[in-house]
């Protein structure tokens, strides 16, 4: 076991808490950067993949996770960043300027959603942006002369002050320097104020309220910031895929974004990442797993949301902290090896709630 | 404003749920530096009234003025802005949260840096998150909690709770304190040590301390003054000795003597 002796608050501030935090992240960082020469071309563009599904991933988990805002409808913010990035840069606008209207447009959609939102809780607000999701949906399909309708749109290479990022190498590059300054803003949010009212108002509003912190601006907030970076996501998803439809942003993928941080593990950032990598190597598994399954069962019909489904249920069930929370259990079981035991995770049951005020 | 004015003044309060009038006519004024409880029998209207002041409930009639500010102009989230804090009596704190942090959410309304240098983390958002740490380690010292720092809310036993949410209260830094039953599910020894916290954070820290609060020990330890009420309705106002001498308040609690008598007869 490693035990910190701290000195000074800045310790407790600080990312990096301790050598191993710097090692282990430099490493990765490393073989992140080193990816394009240590990998084929079809896995960097699955890295790829993974590091577009984490941007957007670590603005729902900012929402769902750290707010407690469950949101049905992300798909549509991802769609209305990537539409309006291919429409402005397909226009002529310059990468950088598109990039950041789209986040802006994002988190402007963002902020009307949160107005009706913030009446709702629960099960009501997961209506409210599923109706949403399809509202925006429709609305790709139909605005034909921005979107080009349900025919689709194309777009052209990201243009970075005259390099063109055009290959998968440097389109790579572009979205791991992305990454890595979208989890730096989240760590930074998470661990100043703002972060701590999100959490406040996820485990008790009226104890939020009671501290001062305004419920609706911070709700509006959260949403803006998770939009902004679903827009993102979404421009260079449109980047990557050179081809955005509308029903790229349907319900369906709504959903697999949620399941991204529910299975990664709510309220963690490492569970952002991992999310991220089960989504996107799923597929290649199931796709696998087709061959050897017997013809009635590995050919059939949705044999992927059957089993995005089971191991929905199976998280929610036997590991409600997600991969990370699995992760973390693994850690200390070497950690304090043989101490372990299986109670040590187990949350004690919460004293009675008190009777919610309103 | 004089030092002299009451901190906290209530005027003809009333509010109904709908044919229920929980709380009617109440008015006190709770003076600088005191510690001001409120007693009375289950649905008398204690808690109605902090709620009412902490602005969850809106009046249907009457005023309450803060520090020569009328509350009711404002909105709930900015009655910690003035300056009153307070504790429920169920505890509500953020379960998924360390100790520490939830301490840290106590200093919201002190933050002093925005949205965008906290997304950069400035050097003034470090700053002044030292500061904000410096701050709340003072009220861990005061309220002994250093053994509890890093633990998360959920798996702490509930006296340490009742301590944590006292704490995060004190770190808004209030002017008046809100304590809805300081005591309740605590066992004698930590009781104890909420009375001596109590008159610690009036006589050391300078805040006045309105509270609701059932142990009679307690009360006549560290109150003041004592409001009793029943039904929404006031009915003695003075000293603990006072108020507990006082008839209306025995009959509330254990019923008039005619229906004693009446009881003895009966059953004879």
């Amino acid at each position: 076991m490693r035990f910190i002796f701290k000195t000074r608050y800045e310790q407790d501030i600080v990312l990096a808490k301790h050598g191993g935090h710097v090692f282990w992240y430099s490493l990765l960082l490393l073989v992140l950067v080193a990816a394009p020469w240590l990998f084929s071309e079809y896995w960097l563009a699955q890295l790829t993949f993974v590091l577009i599904y984490s941007i957007v991933g670590l603005g729902l988990m900012l929402l769902a996770g750290y707010t407690g805002q469950f949101s049905l409808g992300h798909a549509a913010f991802l769609g209305v960043g990537a539409y309006a990035h291919a429409a402005l840069t397909n226009a002529g606008v310059p990468f950088v300027i598109a990039l950041a209207a789209a986040a802006a447009i994002s988190a402007f959609v963002g902020v009307i959603v949160s107005v009706p939102a913030l009446r709702l809780k629960g099960i009501y607000l997961g209506i409210a942006t599923l109706a949403f999701g399809f509202i925006v949906e429709e609305v790709f399909a139909r605005w034909e002369r921005v979107t080009g309708g349900n025919a689709g749109m194309h777009i052209k290479a990201p243009d970075l002050f005259g390099w063109k990022l055009d290959t998968a190498t440097s389109f790579y590059g572009l979205c791991l320097v992305l990454t890595v300054l979208a989890t730096l803003a989240i760590l930074n949010l998470l661990r100043s104020p703002t972060g701590r009212a999100f959490v406040a108002i996820r485990d008790s509003e009226i104890s939020a309220q009671s501290m001062g912190i305004h419920l609706a601006r911070f709700k509006t907030l959260s949403f803006a910031i998770s939009a902004a970076l679903a827009g993102v996501g979404g421009a260079l998803y449109a980047h990557k895929l050179q081809f955005i439809s509308p029903d790229q942003f349907s319900i369906l993928q709504s959903i697999e974004l949620l399941l991204m941080v529910v299975i990664g593990g709510l309220g963690s950032v490492h569970g952002v990442f991992l999310g991220a990598i089960f989504l996107i190597t799923m597929p290649q598994v199931i796709a696998l797993g087709k061959d050897v399954l017997p013809a009635a069962i590995g050919q059939a019909p949705g044999l992927q949301g059957l089993v995005y489904g089971l191991v929905l249920i199976g998280f929610v069930l036997f590991e409600p902290l997600g991969l990370y929370g699995r992760w973390l259990k693994m850690r200390t079981w070497f950690q304090i090896f043989p101490f372990y035991r299986r109670g040590l995770f187990r949350r004690q049951k919460a004293f009675q709630k008190s009777d919610r005020l309103k | 404003m004089t030092t002299t004015s009451p901190l906290l003044s209530v005027r003809d309060l009333s509010v109904r749920f709908g044919g229920v009038r929980a709380v009617e006519g109440v008015s006190f004024d709770v003076r600088r530096g005191e510690v001001f409880t409120l007693i009375g029998p289950n649905g008398a209207g204690k808690t109605t009234v902090f709620n009412l002041i902490s602005r969850i409930y809106t009046p249907t009639g009457g005023s309450i003025v803060f520090d020569g500010e009328p509350l009711l102009a404002h909105a709930p989230h900015e009655i910690a802005q003035l300056g009153i804090a307070r504790t429920f009596q169920n505890i509500e704190l953020f379960e998924h949260a360390t100790v520490l942090q939830n301490l840290l959410i106590g200093r919201h309304t002190h933050r002093e840096t925005g949205v965008w240098s906290q997304l950069f983390f400035t050097g003034r958002t470090r700053a002044a998150e030292v500061r904000a740490r410096e701050k709340v380690e003072r009220v861990i010292d005061l309220l002994e909690l250093q053994h509890h720092r890093e633990s998360l809310v959920a798996g702490l036993p509930y006296g340490v709770r009742k301590v944590v949410e006292l704490a995060r209260a004190l770190c808004t830094e209030p002017k008046l304190l809100l304590l809805d039953e300081p005591s309740s599910g605590l066992n004698v020894e930590e009781t104890d040590d909420m009375a001596f916290w109590i008159q610690d954070i009036v006589h050391e820290l300078g805040i006045t301390v309105l509270m609701v609060e059932h142990d009679m020990t307690l009360v006549s330890r560290v109150s003041d003054r004592v409001l009793a009420m029943n039904q929404g309705e006031m009915l003695a106002l003075g000293t603990p000795a006072e108020v507990q001498r006082h008839p209306g308040v025995i009959e509330a609690y254990l019923g008039t003597s005619e229906d004693v008598s009446a009881l003895r007869r009966k059953a004879a």
